[in-house]
């Protein structure tokens, strides 16, 4: 078993675009659920959403990447609308199931034959980065390049240089809104809607508000996977949305910096477990377990870890003792 | 505020809100709501079944009646927290009629719940810059550019300070409303209430699970609101209370309006002693509902049955 | 109608495509009459052109229709003496849908497929281009004719649909009690679905007992799955004074290690019970059903109206009725609202777990994220009939599972949860209280 080599790995994980995309999965999570108390439970359609838009917007209809983008972030914004407009009215957990079906509903209009020629139905879409990579602005060098267990690509360092940007400036962005009046108001909401109704705020409104901005940043999230890897329906399935919301949890929701902590531990500890709970069968200290098995282990563990988090701790790692992110 | 808050005081009454005999439904010399045929049906139980009533402006006036008399869903039907099966009200000469509750606030229309509603990961003092209107920084936009909002920001929370060392909550500013005990909450609600400065305050049960230390304060807030020129419209159990501060009562009973008239006359009536004493005159209201602690005797038991009795054939007719 | 098969019934369902957005181009042709300028309207005089020519083998023949569909609604011809056919079509560059009704060509043949993979050669989308004009050939011979009566297929995925919703009405019936009762919802209900049709297939292949045997072994374990469930996770929990967003999070985090733990039991494939690829019975036209849909049917409908009765007789059910009603209420009239809870959950396990033997017919097999592939038609089913409501889950189910099966008749079938879906969706726009919730229910 080379330890080593599973803490490199593990270490890598920690800037590969997926752990990028999730950070902002959550940190829109962290915007809806954290602080306006919305249940979405369709993380996963927001981020296919803009990933497809991303994707789609190059590949059919030829448009520059940062255009795409665009649109991939258009695309969850009327997603967003179109959800909010006959849930935010109803009661908090009927906007969970309706957000889970409608994420349900976009995945299988990604995976369906039906669409094929556009979406590339259970194969999803690859070969849309041509323009992405041309736009690297980073000198030229072939091979990887980097630091100890941080070494990539050209074409991946640029994709790794945009995310964190787009990481920086969310946070900054998410700060700025919730120490604002407007951020007062959302975690008002978050307490009673019906007190800040009688206060004269329009509730539905800022409802709605709350949920296009997390919307937006989780496509974004999306469009910033899209951009490292292909485009797979598979991985947009529910179990990546409860994986976010481990992730958000395990971080402390109310908080600014929670989900991006709690999403790089999320994968960081995934990694580690992937890679060291296999390397231990293989040596045999696991003897019950198969490889195959002890990748399954991992999920189990993400699931009792879930549980656990919000028994035992539900404001997070960064969540304030007192302020508890549940409240009813 | 008064110096005397200690002893109870007795301000004078305002008098002379009504044109001709005090009767349900009459007309007063200056209403500030007008209702007209409120009604509002659950399953098959009408809960609220106004023909028409009038709230006199710049007066105290009480809503009481026994339990499931109707009072909280006719509050809920007034500011737009519920909506009637047919009906118009009016407020300030504005119909109401359908108006968004967060409009009717705006209006200068505010209330209070029987549930206190601080908000309670907020601080004390978040809760009371929450009830300011017309905020600019709440638009969505402006609220990046702090310039644009601080100042206004700043004159709000002076005057949050203001109100609540008037309510002696000031030393409590930075904690978290959950910190508050239930009297302190009341407090609190109706301070944030008065950050928007409304026409109209419309209290629900301000006495409900108050420490009676904290009682007379909380009357005292609610004469001086007169003084300020408020009007002021409340729902309260408290027989008491009613008669200490109330300019004008209007007593429901299964939905409707069944008396009214100044609190010294009002109480007298037989309509009033039917709606209280009637039915269950042996029943502690309290403990039936769950508010108050205690065995259940066999009045109780049977009123409990009569309930669901009357939510079987709720559920029967949904 | 003798000729059923597979690729007839593909072949019926791309046609009623057709027929429907002929419908709907009828519609929108309508529409467009009645709203001013006549845009794409097809007239005797539009400029552009589909034709073709329909042949045997060099001959010519005569009074075979084609229905052509696109831009400007449907029109249908029929072939001249010469086999020839044309439509004046109002726009080019435009896409358009040829179909030849097969039930017109003389007896014995039909449209052949000279790729061997399109499934529905009697239709072709063609393309109208820049010149206007296109011309469309279709090649007869001996083959399988692409029809079949609609009346048949109908019925058939009506008599699936049932099958399906009662087996959604065992699963969605326990969640909408567990629902009422606590307050949860219950993302972990899909194991135990699972958990029932797993235990099946560990009695009936694993320790080779009979099925008969098997399966109230099964379902036994499911109701002491479902208690184990309460008394070691969710009593605890509730004492905790956790409030239902957490314990749906937590009934989430339930859910995927139940899940992953399945799988690294029976591994990522598919597992069959015994008998599921059975003989079916031919009951009228071409409706076929298997003894094995009949016997679920049955055993559903029986357990169904037997959990009804016990929910409306027993002293049991009627306290269970009263807590799903006003659990504060319930306990102030000195109902032991905790062993109401329990009695829900032992009974909603049980359900479950026979929903999911019975799912693992249906589908067929068994693997480890069967009971999760339907739980969004399960809350579907609940919030259809009303959340918190037995009967309305009942109701909601049955029409579920209808609506799933008889949508496969006009849409693509790997789309027909979305038809479910969107009609949640949809209800909870109009009814958020469902069919038979209360209205006040909703906060």
């Amino acid at each position: 078993m080379d330890i080593l080599q599973i803490l490199s790995n593990t270490l890598a994980q920690i800037l590969s675009p997926t752990t990028i995309g999730f950070v902002l999965a959550a940190i829109g999570l962290a915007v809806h659920f954290g602080f306006t108390g919305l249940l979405n439970m369709g993380v996963a359609g927001f981020m296919a959403v803009g990933a497809y838009g991303f994707a789609i917007s190059i590949l059919t209809f030829g448009l520059p990447w940062w255009l795409a983008a665009l649109i991939g972030i258009g695309a969850a914004v009327v997603f967003a609308l179109i959800l909010g407009i006959p849930t935010l009215r109803l009661r908090g957990d009927y906007l969970s199931i309706v957000t889970i079906a409608a994420a349900e509903v976009v995945r299988l209009l990604f995976l369906t034959t039906a669409f094929k020629d556009v979406t590339g139905s259970a194969d999803g879409l690859s070969g849309f980065h041509t323009g992405f990579r041309a736009s690297n602005p980073l000198p030229q060098f072939s091979g990887n390049a980097g630091f100890g267990p941080w070494s990539y690509s050209r074409d991946q360092w640029w994709v790794i240089i945009i995310g964190v940007a787009v990481v920086i400036v969310t946070v900054l962005f998410v700060w700025a809104l919730m120490r604002s009046p407007w951020g007062r108001v959302i975690k008002g909401i978050r307490e009673d809607e019906d007190a800040v109704r009688a206060l004269g705020k329009n509730v539905f409104s800022f409802k709605m508000q709350a949920l296009v901005v997390g919307g937006v940043i989780i496509a974004l999230g999306g469009i910033v996977t899209a951009m490292g890897t292909n485009v797979n329906p598979n991985v947009y399935v529910t179990s990546q949305t409860f994986y976010i919301w481990t992730a958000l949890l395990l971080g402390g929701a109310a908080t600014i910096f929670g989900p991006v902590l709690g999403a790089v531990l999320f994968w960081v500890v995934r990694a580690f477990l992937s890679n060291l709970l296999p390397a231990l069968v293989n040596i045999g200290a696991l003897p019950f377990l198969s490889g195959e098995q002890a990748q399954m282990l991992v999920f189990v563990l993400i699931g009792i870890a879930l549980m656990l988090l919000v028994i035992f701790r539900p404001q997070g790692i960064l969540g304030n003792r007192k302020e508890l992110t549940f409240v009813k | 505020m008064s110096s005397d808050a200690t002893a109870p005081v007795s301000r004078p009454k305002t008098t002379g809100l009504h044109v001709g005999d005090a009767r349900p439904g009459v007309p007063k010399v200056d209403p500030i709501i007008v209702a007209d045929g409120v009604r509002r049906q659950f399953g098959g139980l009408t809960a609220v079944d106004v023909e028409h009533v009038e709230i006199p402006r710049g007066a105290i006036t009480a809503l009481i009646g026994p339990n499931g008399a109707g009072k909280t869903t006719f509050f809920n039907l007034l500011t737009g927290f519920d909506k009637p099966n047919e009906g118009t009200w009016s407020f300030d000469g504005k119909s109401l009629s359908g108006v968004p509750a967060f409009r009717v606030a705006r209006l200068g229309l505010v209330r209070t719940f029987q549930l206190t509603k601080a908000l309670g990961l907020l601080t004390v003092l978040e809760n009371m810059k929450l009830g300011a209107t017309g905020q600019r920084g709440e638009r969505f936009w402006s609220s990046f550019l702090p310039f644009a909002w601080r100042r206004q920001d700043a004159e709000i929370e002076a005057k949050a300070r203001e109100l609540l060392v008037k309510f002696k909550l000031d030393a409590k500013a930075p904690d978290f409303a959950a910190s508050l005990s239930g009297g302190q909450r009341k407090l609190l609600e109706m301070a944030r209430a008065l950050m928007s400065e409304p026409k109209l305050v419309m209290l629900d049960e301000p006495m409900a699970g108050v420490n009676p230390a904290l009682t007379q304060s909380l009357l005292d807030h609610i004469l001086d609101l007169k003084d300020q020129g408020m009007t002021v419209l409340f729902v309260e159990h408290d027989m008491h209370m009613v008669r200490h501060i109330a300019d004008w009562v209007i007593v429901m009973a299964e939905g409707r309006v069944v008396a009214e008239g100044p609190p010294d006359t009002v109480m007298k009536e037989q309509a009033v002693i039917d709606a209280y004493l009637g039915a269950h005159q042996d029943v502690d209201l309290g403990v039936v509902t769950g508010r108050v602690a205690g065995e259940h005797t066999t009045a109780e038991a049977e009123l409990l049955e009569e309930i669901e009795v009357a939510a079987d054939v709720e559920e029967g007719e949904a | 109608m003798t000729h059923a098969s597979t690729t007839t019934v593909l072949a019926r369902r791309r046609r009623l495509g057709t027929v429907l957005i002929a419908l709907a181009g009828v519609l929108f042709a309508l529409w467009a009459t009645m709203n001013g300028p006549v845009a794409a309207h097809a007239a005797e005089g539009d400029p552009y052109r589909v034709s073709g020519n329909v042949q045997l083998e060099g001959a010519p023949l005569e009074g075979v229709a084609i229905t052509v569909d696109g831009p400007g609604g449907p029109q249908t011809v029929e072939t001249d003496a010469d086999g020839k056919w044309a439509v004046a079509v109002p726009e080019r560059n435009a896409d358009y849908t040829v179909t030849l009704d097969e039930s017109t060509l003389p007896e014995g043949i039909a449209v052949v497929d000279e790729s061997g993979e399109d499934t529905t050669p009697n239709v072709k989308e063609v393309h109208v281009g820049p010149g206007g004009r296109v011309s469309v050939n279709f090649f007869i011979g001996e083959g399988e004719r692409h029809t079949t009566s609609f009346f048949d297929q109908l019925v058939e995925r009506i008599i699936n649909g049932l099958n399906f919703g009662l087996m959604l009405a065992l699963a969605s019936i326990g969640l909408s009690l567990v629902y009422g009762t606590t307050g949860i919802s219950n993302f972990a209900h899909a194991e135990m679905v699972t958990f029932g049709a797993l235990m099946a297939y560990l009695f009936s292949v694993v320790i080779s007992l009979p099925i008969w045997v098997a399966i109230p072994i099964a379902v036994l374990l499911s109701a002491a799955f479902g208690y184990l469930l309460d008394t070691g996770l969710w009593r605890p929990l509730r004492r905790k004074g956790l409030g239902v967003v957490q314990l749906m999070i937590v009934s989430i985090g339930l859910s995927l290690a139940l899940r992953y733990v399945f799988q690294m039991f029976i591994g990522g494939g598919t597992i069959q019970l015994p008998g599921s690829a059975p003989e079916s019975l031919n009951l009228f036209g071409s409706v076929r059903l298997t003894w094995v849909d009949l016997t679920s049917m049955g055993v559903s409908i029986v357990v169904i109206v037997a959990f009804a009765l016990w929910l409306q007789r027993s002293r049991i059910g009627k306290a269970t009725r009263a807590v799903s009603d006003n659990p504060s209420l319930a306990s102030a009239s000195g109902i032991d609202v905790d062993g109401v809870v329990r009695v829900v959950w032992i009974v909603s396990g049980a359900l479950a777990g026979l929903g999911g033997v019975l799912w693992a017919y249906f589908r067929p097999g068994i693997k480890w994220d069967m009971g999760s592939s339907i739980l969004l038609l399960i809350f579907a089913a609940v919030i259809l009939g009303g959340l918190g409501t037995a009967y309305g889950a009942l109701i909601g189910s049955l029409i579920v599972g209808v609506l799933v099966e008889v949508s496969s008749l006009w849409i693509p079938a790997d789309l027909k949860y979305v038809a479910a879906l969107v009609i949640l969706i949809l209800i909870l726009l109009f009814r958020p209280q469902g069919i038979l919730g209360r209205r006040e229910r909703i906060g």
